[in-house]
């Protein structure tokens, strides 16, 4: 997905951080009561706790909130159904921020990699907080809203630093007399995913939503539940959209959705297999804040006029990297037989180590191995054949194209 | 950072639970390396019925009456791990101790290490498993059976839990 991205920038919509799949988390209602109360704080519940329950829910400890990491239909039976009908998402736990002022978009390029002043009003980028070495801080979408305030989400967790680093720019902003103001909104937030989203959706709303192309926003209402913003953007690769709506009414919303017979709930298992198929990174492992764009290939992700000004943080330190290339790139790999999971070494034909997976995991839809790793330059190029290691054997693997899954964004 | 203090607590948390359903608390004794080794031979009384024995991490073994022990995953664990997509098993005749890991199972979001209910000798393993993983959550007591053994320590049974034993730990995990 990357490399079709490069050609399109702004074509995607990212993130969600931190399934870690090492382990079966399915039985979750252990995890959750197997936690030490006494060091740590009580998960945080979105308003969608109770629902999820109720139909099923595996609750597991994603990021400090307690959330679902499947429901009663196997993992890959609702992977499945999300790629051929449409599943429902809550990704309440993950931050939302408006950013007010007037000199918003100049406090935001402050932070950022992206040229949010170029974004048409309502369109939205996938973009990254860097820090001055160049590392990723987190990846988030801002869309530039025609209400006076730029919508952020970013990632679950990431939300203590990500608020922090923001609140720390904000002071130096307002201190330099810019005006400029951060106000994290309390909104729940649901994802509607698969190819059948638009028809789902349709029918609770006046609007027309074939007018609303991927990475772009609204606010509408939706099934009679006014002030949802709509964007059309999603973790799946799927055509979808992410719906901020009042915490008091996101059960209303979720029943209403569900009740369309084509309509599933999807949990956290199958929005990392579905987020991996379409070759979108995961912050925490597939990139973090010792990773650059370049390495990451995210190159896409820095606007032009940016490279130019280089103005944001660590951009001497990236913007030499897109010329010069970088000794290590993150790529997507496929092979047959055990799967490969994060921490897997890769090796060369010849079996040096170059590198290592980030991600990984058997494909429901290719039914193949698919992974992303870093690897040497040198090996980096699609196509080329190198070896992963599991369990002390060595088995062939190919770097291989992303996404592994044709995305289906709706472009108009 | 903090956050990503958080992550690692999280990705130790998802670690547990694969704790839990491979390594949990030792119920049952230490590996008895020590002990007499009993022949086969004596394998034939009432002991060795065919009746599952359990360890505590979720594998079963059943004794048939030539002495050789089936050995699969309990419910509660294809329950856990969720649809079963690649089966990694033994080569026959690899000899494994009690405890030995002597494979994995693989869902898509999870890989849990198998981990050997007796010492003994690999003498077979499920080749249906190879195109058709997913019998081992369809008949995980039955056609997704694992891997068969020969029994070098018949004494080793007796430590394992029986049905009802396995019930009450299964239920001791899950309140």
């Amino acid at each position: 997905m990357w490399a079709r991205l490069t050609v399109a920038a702004g074509l995607r919509a990212p993130r969600e951080s931190l399934l870690r799949v090492t382990g079966a988390g399915c039985a979750g209602k252990f995890l959750r009561e197997r936690r030490d109360f006494s060091t740590e704080a009580p998960l945080k519940k979105t308003p969608l706790f109770d629902f999820h329950r109720h139909h099923g829910g595996k609750m597991v400890d994603f990021a400090g909130w307690s959330m679902p990491v499947q429901y009663k239909d196997s993992h890959i039976a609702s992977h499945t159904h999300t790629r051929e009908h449409c599943s429902i998402f809550d990704v309440s736990h993950m931050l939302q921020t408006k950013i007010h002022g007037k000199d918003r978009v100049k406090f935001m390029e402050s932070l950022v990699v992206a040229d949010i002043a170029e974004l048409k009003d309502n369109q939205g980028t996938l973009t990254l907080f860097t820090n001055e070495k160049g590392g990723i801080i987190d990846d988030l979408i801002v869309t530039k809203t025609d209400q006076g305030y730029l919508y952020v989400v970013s990632n679950a967790g990431c939300a203590d630093k990500d608020s922090a680093h923001m609140k720390a720019k904000l002071a130096e902003y307002k201190a330099a007399g810019f005006d400029v103001d951060l106000e994290f909104i309390d909104e729940a937030l649901v994802a509607l995913q698969g190819p059948i989203m638009a028809q789902v959706l349709q029918a609770g709303l006046k609007g027309d939503l074939s007018k609303l192309t991927f990475m772009s926003s609204t606010l509408v209402t939706v099934f009679g539940i006014p002030d949802c913003r709509v964007t059309r953007c999603g973790y799946t690769g799927e055509d979808g959209v992410e719906i901020s709506v009042p915490r008091s009414k996101v059960v209303e919303l979720a029943e209403k959705l569900l009740s369309n017979s084509e309509v599933k709930l999807a949990g956290l298992g199958a929005r990392d297999s579905l987020r991996l198929e379409a070759g979108l990174c995961l912050y925490g492992n597939d990139i973090d804040e010792t990773t650059t764009p370049v390495e990451a290939s995210l190159v896409w992700t820095i606007g032009k006029r940016r490279r130019q000004t280089k103005d944001f943080p660590g951009a001497d330190i990236i913007i030499p990297q897109i010329k010069a290339k970088t000794a290590r790139r993150r790529v997507g790999l496929v092979s047959t037989g055990p799967p490969v999971r994060q921490h897997t070494p890769i090796l060369s034909p010849a079996g040096q180590v170059i590198g290592e997976v980030t991600s990984g995991c058997p494909s429901p839809c290719l039914r193949k191995n698919i992974a992303m790793g870093y690897v040497d330059a040198a090996f980096a190029k699609n196509g080329t054949a190198i070896q992963v290691e599991i369990r002390k054997k060595t088995v062939p693997a190919t770097v291989t194209k992303m996404p592994f899954v044709p995305t289906n964004y709706y472009s108009g | 950072m903090a956050a990503c203090g958080l992550f690692r607590s999280f990705s130790s948390n998802f670690s547990t639970f694969r704790s839990l359903l491979t390594r949990s608390a030792l119920l049952s004794p230490q590996r008895p390396a020590l002990r007499p080794h009993y022949g086969r031979t004596i394998a034939s009384s009432s002991r060795l019925s065919e009746a599952l024995k359990f360890t505590d991490k979720h594998e079963w073994v059943r004794v048939d009456d030539s002495g050789t022990g089936t050995v699969g995953i309990s419910n509660f664990a294809q329950e856990a791990l969720g649809d079963v997509v690649y089966c990694g098993l033994p080569e026959v005749g690899t000899q494994l101790a009690q405890q030995d890991e002597f494979g994995a199972l693989e869902s898509v979001k999870a890989a849990s290490e198998l981990y050997s209910p007796l010492t003994g000798e690999v003498v077979e393993v499920n080749t249906l498993l190879a195109d058709n993983p997913g019998l081992v959550n369809k008949s995980c007591y039955k056609d997704g059976w694992l891997m068969k053994m020969t029994i070098a320590n018949p004494a080793e049974l007796d430590a394992l839990m029986d049905e009802a034993a396995y019930e009450k730990y299964i239920r001791s995990i899950e309140d």
